[in-house]
Protein backbone atom coordinates (compact mmCIF):
# COMPACT_ATOMS: atom_id res chain seq x y z
CA UNK A 1 0.00 0.00 0.00
CA UNK A 2 1.24 3.64 -1.02
CA UNK A 3 2.68 5.45 2.00
CA UNK A 4 -0.19 7.84 1.74
CA UNK A 5 -3.19 5.34 2.23
CA UNK A 6 -4.91 5.83 5.35
CA UNK A 7 -8.07 4.51 5.26
CA UNK A 8 -9.75 0.97 4.15
CA UNK A 9 -12.81 0.33 3.16
CA UNK A 10 -13.74 -3.66 3.11
CA UNK A 11 -16.49 -4.92 0.75
CA UNK A 12 -18.30 -8.31 1.45
CA UNK A 13 -20.57 -10.05 -1.49
CA UNK A 14 -21.98 -12.79 -2.33
CA UNK A 15 -19.00 -14.24 -4.32
CA UNK A 16 -16.01 -13.05 -2.31
CA UNK A 17 -14.31 -10.02 -0.94
CA UNK A 18 -12.86 -6.81 -1.96
CA UNK A 19 -10.61 -4.09 -0.50
CA UNK A 20 -10.82 -0.61 -1.52
CA UNK A 21 -7.98 1.77 -0.14
CA UNK A 22 -7.92 5.58 -0.11
CA UNK A 23 -5.74 8.73 1.08
CA UNK A 24 -8.31 10.69 1.37
CA UNK A 25 -11.55 8.73 1.48
CA UNK A 26 -12.26 10.34 -2.00
CA UNK A 27 -10.08 8.35 -4.30
CA UNK A 28 -10.50 5.20 -4.04
CA UNK A 29 -8.16 1.82 -5.43
CA UNK A 30 -10.17 -1.32 -5.14
CA UNK A 31 -8.84 -5.33 -5.34
CA UNK A 32 -9.78 -8.21 -4.47
CA UNK A 33 -11.99 -10.30 -5.07
CA UNK A 34 -10.33 -12.23 -2.06
CA UNK A 35 -12.42 -15.70 -1.01
CA UNK A 36 -13.94 -15.76 -4.65
CA UNK A 37 -16.92 -17.78 -4.68
CA UNK A 38 -17.61 -17.90 -0.82
CA UNK A 39 -20.12 -15.59 0.61
CA UNK A 40 -18.46 -12.23 2.89
CA UNK A 41 -21.76 -11.35 4.81
CA UNK A 42 -19.16 -10.15 7.98
CA UNK A 43 -16.27 -8.03 8.42
CA UNK A 44 -15.21 -6.40 11.46
CA UNK A 45 -11.74 -4.11 11.13
CA UNK A 46 -9.81 -3.85 14.61
CA UNK A 47 -7.62 -0.90 14.99
CA UNK A 48 -7.01 -1.24 18.52
CA UNK A 49 -3.40 -1.35 19.78
CA UNK A 50 -1.87 -0.49 16.81
CA UNK A 51 -2.63 -3.37 14.49
CA UNK A 52 -5.16 -3.10 12.01
CA UNK A 53 -6.82 -6.63 11.66
CA UNK A 54 -9.38 -7.06 9.18
CA UNK A 55 -12.10 -10.72 10.35
CA UNK A 56 -13.97 -11.96 7.57
CA UNK A 57 -16.74 -14.58 8.17
CA UNK A 58 -16.44 -16.56 5.12
CA UNK A 59 -19.47 -19.09 3.53
CA UNK A 60 -18.57 -21.26 1.01
CA UNK A 61 -21.94 -23.36 0.03
CA UNK A 62 -19.78 -26.22 -0.73
CA UNK A 63 -17.64 -26.25 2.69
CA UNK A 64 -18.94 -24.21 5.04
CA UNK A 65 -18.80 -21.11 7.57
CA UNK A 66 -15.07 -19.90 8.57
CA UNK A 67 -13.53 -16.62 10.40
CA UNK A 68 -10.50 -15.50 8.38
CA UNK A 69 -8.15 -12.60 9.24
CA UNK A 70 -5.30 -10.82 8.34
CA UNK A 71 -3.27 -8.66 9.67
CA UNK A 72 -1.62 -7.01 6.26
CA UNK A 73 -4.71 -5.35 5.08
CA UNK A 74 -5.47 -8.24 3.14
CA UNK A 75 -1.84 -9.45 1.45
CA UNK A 76 -2.56 -12.64 3.69
CA UNK A 77 -5.42 -14.72 5.43
CA UNK A 78 -5.16 -17.07 8.45
CA UNK A 79 -7.81 -19.33 9.92
CA UNK A 80 -7.43 -21.51 13.05
CA UNK A 81 -6.73 -25.09 11.97
CA UNK A 82 -9.98 -25.88 14.57
CA UNK A 83 -11.76 -22.99 13.20
CA UNK A 84 -12.64 -19.67 15.00
CA UNK A 85 -16.17 -20.54 16.05
CA UNK A 86 -17.55 -24.36 16.53
CA UNK A 87 -20.55 -24.87 18.37
CA UNK A 88 -19.17 -27.01 21.09
CA UNK A 89 -20.04 -31.07 21.90
CA UNK A 90 -23.10 -31.73 23.37
CA UNK A 91 -24.62 -28.10 21.65
CA UNK A 92 -26.00 -30.88 19.09
CA UNK A 93 -25.92 -27.36 16.33
CA UNK A 94 -23.19 -26.64 13.73
CA UNK A 95 -22.33 -23.07 12.64
CA UNK A 96 -24.37 -22.00 9.63
CA UNK A 97 -23.23 -18.35 9.13
CA UNK A 98 -21.66 -15.49 10.27
CA UNK A 99 -23.38 -12.55 10.33
CA UNK A 100 -21.56 -10.50 13.04
CA UNK A 101 -17.83 -9.54 14.21
CA UNK A 102 -17.86 -6.83 16.67
CA UNK A 103 -14.43 -5.31 18.27
CA UNK A 104 -15.09 -4.12 21.62
CA UNK A 105 -14.50 -1.38 23.17
CA UNK A 106 -10.66 0.42 22.89
CA UNK A 107 -10.25 -0.39 27.03
CA UNK A 108 -10.74 -4.10 26.47
CA UNK A 109 -8.16 -5.11 23.69
CA UNK A 110 -8.50 -8.33 22.16
CA UNK A 111 -12.07 -8.81 22.77
CA UNK A 112 -14.70 -9.40 20.08
CA UNK A 113 -18.06 -10.42 19.71
CA UNK A 114 -19.36 -12.53 17.07
CA UNK A 115 -23.31 -12.97 16.18
CA UNK A 116 -23.80 -16.15 14.17
CA UNK A 117 -26.85 -18.59 12.14
CA UNK A 118 -28.01 -20.01 14.72
CA UNK A 119 -29.13 -17.68 16.42
CA UNK A 120 -26.16 -17.15 18.63
CA UNK A 121 -23.71 -15.10 20.42
CA UNK A 122 -19.84 -15.38 20.53
CA UNK A 123 -16.91 -13.91 22.44
CA UNK A 124 -12.98 -14.00 21.65
CA UNK A 125 -10.30 -12.64 24.02
CA UNK A 126 -7.92 -13.15 21.86
CA UNK A 127 -8.22 -10.83 18.96
CA UNK A 128 -11.17 -13.28 17.04
CA UNK A 129 -9.01 -16.39 16.42
CA UNK A 130 -10.97 -18.33 19.04
CA UNK A 131 -14.40 -17.80 19.97
CA UNK A 132 -16.47 -18.89 23.36
CA UNK A 133 -20.55 -19.63 23.18
CA UNK A 134 -22.61 -17.10 25.04
CA UNK A 135 -24.27 -20.33 27.04
CA UNK A 136 -26.76 -17.09 28.83
CA UNK A 137 -28.26 -16.65 25.20
CA UNK A 138 -27.60 -20.28 23.97
CA UNK A 139 -29.70 -21.86 26.62
CA UNK A 140 -31.85 -18.91 27.08
CA UNK A 141 -35.68 -20.49 27.43
CA UNK A 142 -36.86 -18.42 24.52
CA UNK A 143 -34.56 -19.91 22.10
CA UNK A 144 -37.17 -22.62 20.81
CA UNK A 145 -39.87 -19.92 19.91
CA UNK A 146 -36.89 -17.61 18.17
CA UNK A 147 -37.63 -17.84 14.15
CA UNK A 148 -36.04 -16.89 11.55
CA UNK A 149 -35.97 -14.01 9.03
CA UNK A 150 -36.06 -14.67 5.34
CA UNK A 151 -32.25 -14.33 5.58
CA UNK A 152 -32.24 -16.99 8.37
CA UNK A 153 -32.26 -17.68 11.91
CA UNK A 154 -29.66 -15.27 13.48
CA UNK A 155 -27.98 -12.85 15.87
CA UNK A 156 -26.89 -9.74 13.94
CA UNK A 157 -26.75 -6.76 16.04
CA UNK A 158 -24.14 -6.33 19.30
CA UNK A 159 -23.83 -3.73 21.52
CA UNK A 160 -21.37 -3.26 24.08
CA UNK A 161 -21.13 -0.36 26.31
CA UNK A 162 -18.22 1.04 27.83
CA UNK A 163 -18.21 -0.61 31.18
CA UNK A 164 -18.65 -4.43 29.47
CA UNK A 165 -21.28 -5.11 31.42
CA UNK A 166 -24.50 -4.11 29.77
CA UNK A 167 -24.70 -5.75 26.18
CA UNK A 168 -27.93 -5.76 23.76
CA UNK A 169 -28.13 -8.14 20.90
CA UNK A 170 -31.15 -8.22 18.13
CA UNK A 171 -32.14 -11.24 16.43
CA UNK A 172 -34.43 -11.93 13.43
CA UNK A 173 -36.67 -12.69 14.58
CA UNK A 174 -37.01 -12.64 18.41
CA UNK A 175 -35.81 -8.71 19.09
CA UNK A 176 -33.71 -7.20 21.39
CA UNK A 177 -32.50 -8.60 24.15
CA UNK A 178 -30.59 -7.09 27.16
CA UNK A 179 -27.93 -8.07 29.47
CA UNK A 180 -26.76 -6.42 32.12
CA UNK A 181 -24.27 -8.79 33.63
CA UNK A 182 -21.81 -8.77 30.72
CA UNK A 183 -24.27 -11.77 28.95
CA UNK A 184 -24.08 -13.94 31.59
CA UNK A 185 -27.75 -13.51 31.70
CA UNK A 186 -30.51 -12.04 29.22
CA UNK A 187 -34.10 -10.55 29.12
CA UNK A 188 -36.45 -9.44 26.12
CA UNK A 189 -36.68 -5.97 25.94
CA UNK A 190 -39.31 -5.22 22.88
CA UNK A 191 -41.86 -2.68 24.41
CA UNK A 192 -42.77 -0.84 21.96
CA UNK A 193 -41.83 -2.51 18.67
CA UNK A 194 -44.33 -3.81 16.51
CA UNK A 195 -44.41 -7.88 15.69
CA UNK A 196 -47.66 -6.47 13.64
CA UNK A 197 -47.21 -10.18 11.55
CA UNK A 198 -48.24 -11.75 14.96
CA UNK A 199 -51.27 -12.73 16.46
CA UNK A 200 -50.28 -10.79 19.20
CA UNK A 201 -48.75 -7.76 17.64
CA UNK A 202 -46.68 -6.40 20.98
CA UNK A 203 -45.39 -9.37 22.32
CA UNK A 204 -42.62 -9.63 24.82
CA UNK A 205 -40.11 -10.95 22.06
CA UNK A 206 -40.39 -12.16 18.34
CA UNK A 207 -40.22 -8.98 16.87
CA UNK A 208 -38.46 -8.66 13.79
CA UNK A 209 -35.43 -6.00 14.32
CA UNK A 210 -33.61 -5.61 11.33
CA UNK A 211 -30.55 -3.67 13.04
CA UNK A 212 -30.01 -1.53 16.28
CA UNK A 213 -27.17 0.65 16.89
CA UNK A 214 -26.07 3.03 19.96
CA UNK A 215 -26.13 6.36 20.20
CA UNK A 216 -22.20 7.17 21.06
CA UNK A 217 -22.64 10.29 23.46
CA UNK A 218 -25.76 9.75 25.15
CA UNK A 219 -25.99 6.84 27.51
CA UNK A 220 -28.92 4.43 27.22
CA UNK A 221 -30.13 5.64 24.20
CA UNK A 222 -30.44 3.25 20.95
CA UNK A 223 -32.21 3.20 17.55
CA UNK A 224 -33.69 0.59 15.88
CA UNK A 225 -34.60 -0.10 12.32
CA UNK A 226 -37.51 -3.05 12.31
CA UNK A 227 -39.18 -5.07 9.95
CA UNK A 228 -41.82 -2.13 9.53
CA UNK A 229 -40.75 0.73 12.14
CA UNK A 230 -38.00 3.00 13.05
CA UNK A 231 -37.56 3.77 16.88
CA UNK A 232 -35.37 5.00 19.79
CA UNK A 233 -35.03 4.19 23.08
CA UNK A 234 -33.38 6.66 25.82
CA UNK A 235 -33.62 4.25 28.55
CA UNK A 236 -31.71 0.97 27.32
CA UNK A 237 -34.08 -0.56 25.60
CA UNK A 238 -36.77 -0.35 28.57
CA UNK A 239 -39.15 1.36 26.01
CA UNK A 240 -39.19 2.59 22.68
CA UNK A 241 -40.91 5.10 20.90
CA UNK A 242 -41.28 5.76 16.84
CA UNK A 243 -38.98 7.94 14.90
CA UNK A 244 -40.28 6.73 11.72
CA UNK A 245 -42.57 10.47 11.02
CA UNK A 246 -40.58 12.32 7.97
CA UNK A 247 -39.21 9.27 6.34
CA UNK A 248 -40.52 8.13 3.30
CA UNK A 249 -40.75 4.35 4.36
CA UNK A 250 -40.13 2.62 7.96
CA UNK A 251 -39.50 -0.23 6.29
CA UNK A 252 -35.73 -0.96 5.48
CA UNK A 253 -32.52 -2.74 7.54
CA UNK A 254 -29.80 -0.25 7.83
CA UNK A 255 -29.15 1.71 11.35
CA UNK A 256 -26.41 3.54 11.67
CA UNK A 257 -24.97 6.11 14.62
CA UNK A 258 -22.49 8.86 14.34
CA UNK A 259 -19.15 7.40 16.23
CA UNK A 260 -19.28 11.17 18.45
CA UNK A 261 -22.24 13.26 18.02
CA UNK A 262 -25.35 12.67 19.88
CA UNK A 263 -28.90 12.45 17.88
CA UNK A 264 -26.99 11.53 14.69
CA UNK A 265 -27.87 8.24 13.33
CA UNK A 266 -28.35 7.33 9.49
CA UNK A 267 -31.25 4.68 7.92
CA UNK A 268 -31.77 3.73 4.04
CA UNK A 269 -35.69 3.45 3.39
CA UNK A 270 -36.93 0.52 1.19
CA UNK A 271 -40.45 0.97 0.33
CA UNK A 272 -41.88 -1.76 2.09
CA UNK A 273 -41.83 -5.43 3.22
CA UNK A 274 -43.74 -6.73 0.32
CA UNK A 275 -41.71 -3.82 -2.44
CA UNK A 276 -37.90 -3.92 -1.38
CA UNK A 277 -36.86 -1.37 -3.13
CA UNK A 278 -35.99 2.27 -2.72
CA UNK A 279 -39.12 4.46 -2.44
CA UNK A 280 -40.27 4.97 -5.84
CA UNK A 281 -36.88 3.73 -7.50
CA UNK A 282 -34.85 6.74 -5.60
CA UNK A 283 -31.73 5.26 -3.63
CA UNK A 284 -31.27 7.47 -0.52
CA UNK A 285 -30.14 8.10 2.81
CA UNK A 286 -31.51 9.14 5.54
CA UNK A 287 -30.43 11.54 8.35
CA UNK A 288 -31.24 12.93 11.54
CA UNK A 289 -29.33 15.26 13.67
CA UNK A 290 -31.69 15.63 16.39
CA UNK A 291 -32.76 12.06 17.49
CA UNK A 292 -35.02 11.42 15.09
CA UNK A 293 -37.32 14.36 15.51
CA UNK A 294 -36.61 15.39 11.74
CA UNK A 295 -34.87 13.57 9.18
CA UNK A 296 -32.82 14.88 5.96
CA UNK A 297 -32.76 12.99 2.65
CA UNK A 298 -29.57 12.62 0.94
CA UNK A 299 -28.94 11.60 -2.38
CA UNK A 300 -26.15 13.87 -3.64
CA UNK A 301 -24.16 11.76 -6.04
CA UNK A 302 -26.66 8.68 -6.14
CA UNK A 303 -28.06 7.61 -9.42
CA UNK A 304 -31.43 8.76 -10.21
CA UNK A 305 -32.94 5.41 -10.25
CA UNK A 306 -31.87 2.65 -8.43
CA UNK A 307 -34.11 -0.48 -7.51
CA UNK A 308 -31.79 -2.15 -5.23
CA UNK A 309 -32.22 -2.63 -1.90
CA UNK A 310 -29.31 -2.28 0.81
CA UNK A 311 -29.17 -5.18 3.21
CA UNK A 312 -28.56 -4.76 7.06
CA UNK A 313 -25.07 -4.89 7.51
CA UNK A 314 -24.27 -3.30 4.11
CA UNK A 315 -23.69 0.10 5.47
CA UNK A 316 -21.35 1.28 8.16
CA UNK A 317 -19.73 4.83 8.84
CA UNK A 318 -16.31 5.26 9.78
CA UNK A 319 -14.95 7.30 12.70
CA UNK A 320 -13.14 10.06 11.20
CA UNK A 321 -13.83 13.67 11.33
CA UNK A 322 -16.08 14.64 9.29
CA UNK A 323 -17.99 10.94 9.41
CA UNK A 324 -17.59 8.97 6.47
CA UNK A 325 -21.00 6.51 5.72
CA UNK A 326 -20.65 3.98 3.15
CA UNK A 327 -22.91 1.30 1.86
CA UNK A 328 -23.64 -0.99 -1.09
CA UNK A 329 -26.34 -2.52 -2.59
CA UNK A 330 -27.59 -5.49 -3.86
CA UNK A 331 -26.89 -4.71 -7.37
CA UNK A 332 -22.87 -4.97 -6.59
CA UNK A 333 -22.77 -0.55 -6.21
CA UNK A 334 -20.86 0.51 -3.35
CA UNK A 335 -21.35 4.66 -2.29
CA UNK A 336 -18.84 6.66 0.00
CA UNK A 337 -19.12 9.78 1.79
CA UNK A 338 -16.90 11.40 3.28
CA UNK A 339 -19.01 14.27 4.76
CA UNK A 340 -21.49 12.41 6.79
CA UNK A 341 -23.42 11.91 4.04
CA UNK A 342 -23.90 15.48 1.91
CA UNK A 343 -22.01 14.07 -1.42
CA UNK A 344 -21.89 10.33 -2.43
CA UNK A 345 -19.34 9.01 -4.38
CA UNK A 346 -19.08 5.20 -6.49
CA UNK A 347 -16.24 3.48 -5.07
CA UNK A 348 -17.36 0.19 -6.95
CA UNK A 349 -20.02 -0.72 -9.51
CA UNK A 350 -21.35 -4.06 -11.00
CA UNK A 351 -19.55 -6.32 -7.64
CA UNK A 352 -21.83 -9.43 -6.85
CA UNK A 353 -24.35 -8.23 -4.53
CA UNK A 354 -22.99 -6.43 -1.22
CA UNK A 355 -23.75 -8.24 2.08
CA UNK A 356 -21.36 -6.25 4.39
CA UNK A 357 -19.27 -3.06 4.28
CA UNK A 358 -16.81 -1.89 7.27
CA UNK A 359 -14.54 1.24 6.98
CA UNK A 360 -11.44 2.48 9.55
CA UNK A 361 -8.91 4.48 9.27
CA UNK A 362 -5.62 2.05 9.27
CA UNK A 363 -3.37 1.99 12.05
CA UNK A 364 -0.16 3.97 11.49
CA UNK A 365 2.14 0.85 11.17
CA UNK A 366 0.21 0.36 8.17
CA UNK A 367 0.32 3.65 6.43
CA UNK A 368 3.79 3.97 6.12
CA UNK A 369 4.15 0.16 5.42
CA UNK A 370 4.59 -1.18 2.01
CA UNK A 371 2.55 -4.12 2.63
CA UNK A 372 -1.30 -3.69 1.60
CA UNK A 373 -4.14 -4.96 -0.72
CA UNK A 374 -1.90 -3.35 -4.00
CA UNK A 375 -0.04 -6.28 -3.56
CA UNK A 376 -2.50 -8.51 -2.81
CA UNK A 377 -3.22 -11.64 -4.09
CA UNK A 378 -7.01 -13.66 -4.65
CA UNK A 379 -7.30 -15.79 -1.44
CA UNK B 1 -1.00 -54.07 4.62
CA UNK B 2 -3.23 -52.64 2.27
CA UNK B 3 -4.64 -49.42 1.91
CA UNK B 4 -7.66 -47.04 1.93
CA UNK B 5 -7.38 -44.07 -0.36
CA UNK B 6 -9.37 -40.81 -0.11
CA UNK B 7 -9.56 -38.88 -3.53
CA UNK B 8 -9.68 -34.93 -3.03
CA UNK B 9 -10.46 -32.03 -5.24
CA UNK B 10 -8.36 -29.80 -6.33
CA UNK B 11 -9.81 -27.13 -4.34
CA UNK B 12 -9.16 -29.18 -1.09
CA UNK B 13 -5.85 -30.27 -1.58
CA UNK B 14 -4.33 -26.90 -0.26
CA UNK B 15 -5.93 -27.71 3.29
CA UNK B 16 -4.31 -31.48 3.01
CA UNK B 17 -0.51 -29.94 2.62
CA UNK B 18 -0.84 -30.07 -1.33
CA UNK B 19 -1.63 -34.03 -1.63
CA UNK B 20 -4.18 -34.64 -3.93
CA UNK B 21 -5.14 -38.15 -2.07
CA UNK B 22 -4.71 -39.52 1.84
CA UNK B 23 -4.67 -42.99 2.98
CA UNK B 24 -5.42 -45.17 5.24
CA UNK B 25 -4.09 -48.17 6.62
CA UNK B 26 -6.55 -51.11 6.62
CA UNK B 27 -6.45 -54.88 7.00
CA UNK B 28 -10.30 -54.63 6.76
CA UNK B 29 -13.40 -53.29 5.89
CA UNK B 30 -13.88 -49.63 7.94
CA UNK B 31 -16.62 -46.99 7.50
CA UNK B 32 -16.18 -43.74 5.41
CA UNK B 33 -17.10 -41.94 9.18
CA UNK B 34 -13.55 -43.95 9.92
CA UNK B 35 -11.70 -43.48 7.46
CA UNK B 36 -12.21 -39.98 7.32
CA UNK B 37 -11.79 -39.65 10.73
CA UNK B 38 -8.26 -41.21 10.51
CA UNK B 39 -7.25 -39.67 6.82
CA UNK B 40 -8.15 -36.00 8.34
CA UNK B 41 -6.94 -36.35 11.99
CA UNK B 42 -4.01 -34.04 10.88
CA UNK B 43 -6.16 -31.91 8.40
CA UNK B 44 -8.68 -30.39 10.94
CA UNK B 45 -9.15 -27.03 8.52
CA UNK B 46 -9.87 -29.78 5.72
CA UNK B 47 -11.99 -32.00 8.35
CA UNK B 48 -14.52 -28.90 9.03
CA UNK B 49 -14.93 -28.36 4.73
CA UNK B 50 -15.92 -32.18 4.47
CA UNK B 51 -18.57 -32.16 8.09
CA UNK B 52 -20.04 -29.56 10.41
CA UNK B 53 -19.35 -29.88 14.47
CA UNK B 54 -21.91 -32.41 14.49
CA UNK B 55 -19.97 -34.92 12.01
CA UNK B 56 -22.67 -34.48 9.17
CA UNK B 57 -21.34 -34.25 6.13
CA UNK B 58 -22.35 -30.60 4.38
CA UNK B 59 -25.04 -30.67 2.19
CA UNK B 60 -23.06 -30.12 -1.08
CA UNK B 61 -20.56 -32.35 -0.20
CA UNK B 62 -20.55 -35.78 -2.57
CA UNK B 63 -18.88 -38.69 -0.82
CA UNK B 64 -18.30 -41.52 -2.97
CA UNK B 65 -17.47 -45.58 -2.93
CA UNK B 66 -17.19 -47.87 -5.35
CA UNK B 67 -18.58 -45.22 -8.20
CA UNK B 68 -21.83 -44.67 -5.50
CA UNK B 69 -22.61 -41.94 -3.56
CA UNK B 70 -22.85 -42.63 0.15
CA UNK B 71 -26.61 -40.82 1.04
CA UNK B 72 -27.78 -43.60 -1.45
CA UNK B 73 -26.16 -46.43 0.59
CA UNK B 74 -25.72 -45.84 4.48
CA UNK B 75 -24.41 -42.24 4.85
CA UNK B 76 -21.03 -42.48 6.87
CA UNK B 77 -21.67 -45.71 8.14
CA UNK B 78 -20.92 -47.25 4.50
CA UNK B 79 -18.29 -49.39 4.84
CA UNK B 80 -14.86 -49.38 2.19
CA UNK B 81 -13.16 -52.39 2.08
CA UNK B 82 -9.13 -52.33 1.89
CA UNK B 83 -7.96 -51.21 -1.88
CA UNK B 84 -11.20 -49.15 -2.87
CA UNK B 85 -11.15 -45.52 -2.90
CA UNK B 86 -12.82 -42.55 -1.59
CA UNK B 87 -13.72 -39.99 -3.84
CA UNK B 88 -14.70 -36.37 -2.47
CA UNK B 89 -16.67 -34.39 -5.02
CA UNK B 90 -18.15 -30.86 -4.51
CA UNK B 91 -22.13 -31.29 -5.71
CA UNK B 92 -22.61 -28.93 -9.59
CA UNK B 93 -24.39 -26.49 -7.59
CA UNK B 94 -24.80 -22.91 -7.45
CA UNK B 95 -25.14 -19.67 -9.25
Amino acid sequence: MATAERYVLAIGTKKGLWLATSPDRRDWSLSGPHFLMSEVPSIGIDTRGGRTRILVGVRSEHWGPTVFHSDDLGETWNEPEQGAIRFPEGADAALERVWQIHPDAESRPGVVWAGCEPISVWKSTDGGEHFELNRGLWDHPHRGEWGAGYGGAAAHSILVDQTGEKVHVAMSTGGVYRSLDGGSSWEPRNKGISAYFMPDPDPEFGQCVHKIAADAAVDGRLYAQNHHGVYRSDDDAENWESIAEGLPADFGFVMLTHPRRAGTAWVIPLKADGERIPPEGRLAVHRTDDAGASWKRLDDGLPASDFNSVLRDAACVDAAEPAGVYFGTRGGSVYASADEGEHFAEVASHLPDVLCVRAAEVSPAFASGPAGPGAAVNA
Amino acid sequence: MAEISVVLPSVLQPLAGGQSYLTAPADAAATVEAVLDLVTGDYPALARRLRDETGAIRRYVNIYVNGNEIRRLRGLATEVSPGQEVLIIQSVAGG
